[in-house]
């Protein structure tokens, strides 16, 4: 079944103005007010003749290639410019890309979220930056630049973590669409959207679900996806496409290293926190003086092993794990990305069914395949994960594996459960105190702690906004 | 300037992780023409902009049209009315102060009557929305003059891109996954001895876990060869036999169980690789056989002189292989002797590079060319990547739209009544 069929024309209730059946008899009107427009009356004094044309030739006129229930009008151009509601999550490499691409698509209404500020690196490809804005606020620049060189357009920034907006704030979106830099973020706001879904008698209420179009970019890489939440594939559902970060063992970084990586990692994991150079301060990697600290003790100790091969740059690449970047791989994703914004936002063509993998390291190479929900994924099938463990493990086990396994890839679980009624933190990391008071029983077994076959646990990470429930089975 | 080059390496930082400092050289000395600077072509040029395109030209006889400025983020409506290459060279200009921008008021078409040599000077022309007429009058000029171009064409969410260069080599690919080099078919004799210098049965427990997975391979190779008519693993089963003899090396502990030894993990899992013959790429042999490699002028360039000299060196010192690469991956095994195995194939990498240098030499002397034009630092890099050398040649436009050339017989196929497709005039 094809899941964007005509039902995909209404998507915000409240917000209906948007083409649908029922719209059809006020076409007569709108070519009428066609005139209005091209004056400039409906658009805020931000029309020129012709502006919108490229626009048009899309919204307004039939073709071969269109989505089978799209009929043109002028009501949708109308839709992007007055009402449709588009979030943007970052600013860097995809967004501003994004961004621009939006905007001159015809959407206004667009918000942006970033946590950074402008560094001399990001100048290579985030081009609405300068090398008088490093240190300013990404979202803040990015939102200045844009409503500048695209009259009318109304960019609003937000210079904060997507973690610090609730359920109330992606409501109000249309679209969502992220050019992020992190795993974890991406789970986050991929269980954000999960949790805004509405369920009537098990039935899936389309108005409750925002898409989420998601592009990432590594060097000649990149891939873009469309995610219609409680629908398609999630991100939780291909974590596996992920791979867990390699980090070098630790017997090689403390006794017998070989390559120069060894040597950086060396000196930042072992030497500065026992050397504290400046003072009781964590290692900084955008800090020049701290890298340069690494890079010198790494050379000492390349020296001393007989390996070659340090340089300032290798060392911070390891340090700050760099991945590199261009511009012309975000430009590619971007574009992909903000078409299927597009062709969700205006219903005209069929979008993306789901995911895009491009690479051009040798020649050009893309393809698109259609990735598949997984039956019992813990951010979006809601069946409560099922694990097995006998009851002589101890909690330590349990912890491991919520990390380990690679289809759950949690950062720093938090358990708690109930027992007699009441709710006990079995494990909790992130505060101190909780963490030293209930260290002790990661070395208890599951039977010790009081936990029955069968038991509930809730589990809470930064990788999901919710808790995760899952049912402890005992083994023999 | 220092400030000036250590403020471009941090601009810069994160693509010269992928192309590294020849790559920016070579993007510095370059110097591109846009024609037609619509929506496409900006798009393209911002490109190559940010990461410090040396210079651009643009050529656009165009004004700027309402509809220009309304989809193109290098247009503004101030620039309505203005000729398109002015008002978007500001607008890219701006974009990086590295760069040298420049703009020709003027149609393709109307330099092509009067100064078709205009198009000589760049690295490479873009043409953006060129009627077919200016593409294939165009064409033929460029390849004349050995310039590649690159055609595009946009029209809704249809996108087409034709490049045209006639040879264009590259000796850092900068591969992706490429396979090791580490002549485990073919041990070269300072290999063989290093080899010799292990004894896996004397060694103790802590040198015994930590050898190098190579070592140990080799080492059970050896044994396999010589109980096996010198024949190596060839099949499944015997791989697996093979992997199996490896296991048994393992050390075991006093209760009989195995104890924990990586590097026979490592071994074992590398079998499958490791036994892989050594053999030139197919690529590269066809680059062997070709009309440039085997004809050395005093025009031919400084790639296929190297080329000409690392096949002297396969068929002569090489003995059928191209020269040692000389770097090895990581993996388990103490510092010392991790960079001890390493050496020998850096040292022997050195001694294969040393080998091609005179060819080179022979090769340039037999032209009538200094040694000196090509530097060893050049040589050495070109060994380095001599399995990845890659050269693109498409046909010139001319030869696409030539009637001798089309293919007659898969197209006159597609004309039979079972088959119904649309086309569409664009």
């Amino acid at each position: 079944m094809c899941p964007f069929n005509s039902k995909w024309d209404i998507l915000k209730p409240e917000n209906h103005c948007f083409p649908s059946r029922e719209k059809k008899r006020r076409r007569i009107e709108d070519l009428t007010e066609k005139m209005a427009v091209e004056s400039g009356h409906r658009d805020g004094g931000c029309y020129w003749e012709g502006r919108w044309n490229h626009v048009r030739k899309f919204l307004e006129r039939p073709g071969p290639f269109t989505h089978p229930d799209f009929e043109p009008s002028t009501e949708s151009l109308q839709f992007l410019l007055e009402t449709c509601k588009i979030l943007v999550i970052g600013a860097g490499g995809l967004g501003c890309e994004l961004l621009k691409n939006l905007a001159l698509s015809g959407f206004r209404l667009i918000h942006v979220v970033d946590m950074d500020t402008i560094d001399v690196s990001n100048l290579n490809r985030q081009f609405l930056f300068r090398p008088k804005d490093v240190g300013r606020p990404k979202a803040e620049v990015a939102a200045d630049f844009i409503n500048r060189r695209i009259p009318g357009c109304k960019v609003v920034p937000h210079f904060k973590k997507i973690q610090d907006f609730d359920e109330s704030f992606y409501r109000q979106f249309h679209i969502i669409v992220c050019g992020l830099d992190s795993i974890v973020a991406r789970r986050w706001i991929n269980g954000m959207l999960i949790s805004l879904l509405g369920y009537e008698d098990g039935v899936l209420d389309p108005s409750s679900i925002i898409p989420l179009i998601d592009g990432g970019t590594e060097g000649f890489k990149g891939n873009a996806r469309v995610i219609l939440p409680g629908m398609t594939a999630c991100i939780d559902c291909t974590l596996e496409l992920y791979p867990p970060q390699i980090n070098f063992p630790m017997c090689t970084i403390a006794s017998m290293p070989r390559l120069p990586e060894h040597c950086v990692e060396y000196a930042r994991i072992l030497q500065w926190p026992k050397e504290q150079p400046f003072g009781d301060t964590s290692l900084d990697g955008d800090n020049p003086e701290h890298i340069q600290w690494v890079f010198e003790r790494s050379q000492e100790r390349a020296a001393e092993f007989h390996i070659t091969g340090i340089t300032y740059r290798l060392t911070q690449g390891v340090v700050k794990r760099i991945i590199p970047a261009v511009a012309s791989t975000n430009a590619v994703i971007a574009a992909a990305c903000a078409t299927e914004v597009f062709k969700i936002a205006t219903s005209a063509y069929i979008p993306l069914n789901n995911y895009l993998v491009f690479n051009d390291v040798d020649g050009l190479y893309t393809y698109t395949f259609e990735a598949e929900r997984k039956e019992n994924c813990t951010a979006c099938s809601q069946v409560p994960q099922d694990l097995q463990f006998p009851p002589s493990a101890k909690l330590q086990e349990v912890l491991e594996y919520l990390t380990e396994n690679a289809s759950l890839q949690m950062k720093s679980p938090a358990i708690t459960t109930t027992l007699e009624g009441k709710n006990k933190t079995l494990y909790l990391q992130s505060v101190k105190s909780i963490e030293e008071r209930t260290r002790p029983n990661l070395c208890k077994t599951l039977k010790e702690l009081g936990l029955s076959d069968g038991q509930e646990i809730a589990v809470a990470d930064v990788t999901t906004p919710q808790t995760v429930l899952f049912k402890i089975n005992f083994t023999a | 300037m220092a400030a000036t080059k250590d403020s471009k390496e941090q601009k810069y930082d994160r693509q010269l992780r992928l192309w590294g400092d020849h790559g920016q050289e070579a993007l510095e000395n370059a110097h591109v023409c846009l024609i037609n600077a619509t929506a496409t072509g900006t798009e393209i040029l911002k490109n190559l902009v940010l990461p410090g395109i040396g210079a651009f030209t643009i050529v656009d006889g165009h004004i700027v049209s309402g509809e220009d400025a309304g989809n193109n983020f290098f247009l503004s409506s101030d620039s309505i009315g203005k000729n398109r290459a002015q008002a978007a060279t500001e607008l890219l200009q701006e974009l990086n102060s590295d760069v040298s921008g420049n703009f020709v008021e003027e149609s393709p078409d109307k330099l092509l009557d009067n100064d078709p040599e205009f198009f000589h000077r760049f690295t490479i022309v873009i043409g953006v929305q060129l009627p077919e007429s200016t593409c294939l009058r165009l064409g033929m000029v460029l390849w004349s003059a050995s310039v590649p171009f690159l055609i595009c064409k946009a029209y809704g969410l249809i996108g087409y891109m034709r490049l045209m260069v006639q040879e264009h080599t590259v000796i850092e690919s900068h591969p992706d996954n490429a396979l090791e080099d580490l002549r485990l078919d073919r041990p070269f004799d300072e290999f063989k001895s290093h080899i010799k210098s292990y004894n896996l049965s004397i060694m103790d427990k802590k040198d015994h876990s930590h050898t190098p997975w190579v070592i140990i391979v080799a080492k059970y190779l050896e044994r396999w060869l010589s109980e096996h008519d010198g024949q190596p693993p060839k099949n499944y089963k015997e791989k697996e036999a093979f992997r199996q003899i490896i296991r048994e090396g393992i050390l075991k502990n006093e209760n009989g169980g195995l104890e924990d030894e990586e590097n026979f993990e490592e071994a074992i899992k590398n079998v499958n690789t490791a036994l892989n013959p050594t053999k030139v790429p197919t690529s590269v042999e066809d680059l062997f056989n070709s009309e440039q490699c085997n004809n050395i002028t005093a025009q031919s360039s400084s790639f296929w002189v190297m080329l000409r000299a690392v096949k002297e060196f396969v068929y002569n010192e090489g003995s059928g292989s191209l020269p040692v690469r000389g770097s090895i991956p990581d993996m388990i095994a103490d510092s010392q002797k991790f960079i001890n195995l390493q050496n020998v194939y850096r040292e022997k990498a050195m001694q294969d590079a040393a080998a091609v240098s005179k060819h080179v030499e022979s090769l340039l002397q037999s032209v009538g060319k200094p040694p000196e034009s090509i530097s060893e630092k050049d040589i050495k890099l070109f060994c380095k990547n001599s399995s990845f050398l890659r050269v693109v040649r498409c046909r010139s436009l001319a030869e696409e739209y030539s009637v001798d050339s089309i293919n007659k017989d898969e197209i006159s196929g597609l004309d039979c009544c079972c088959f119904r497709f649309f086309s569409y005039l664009i």
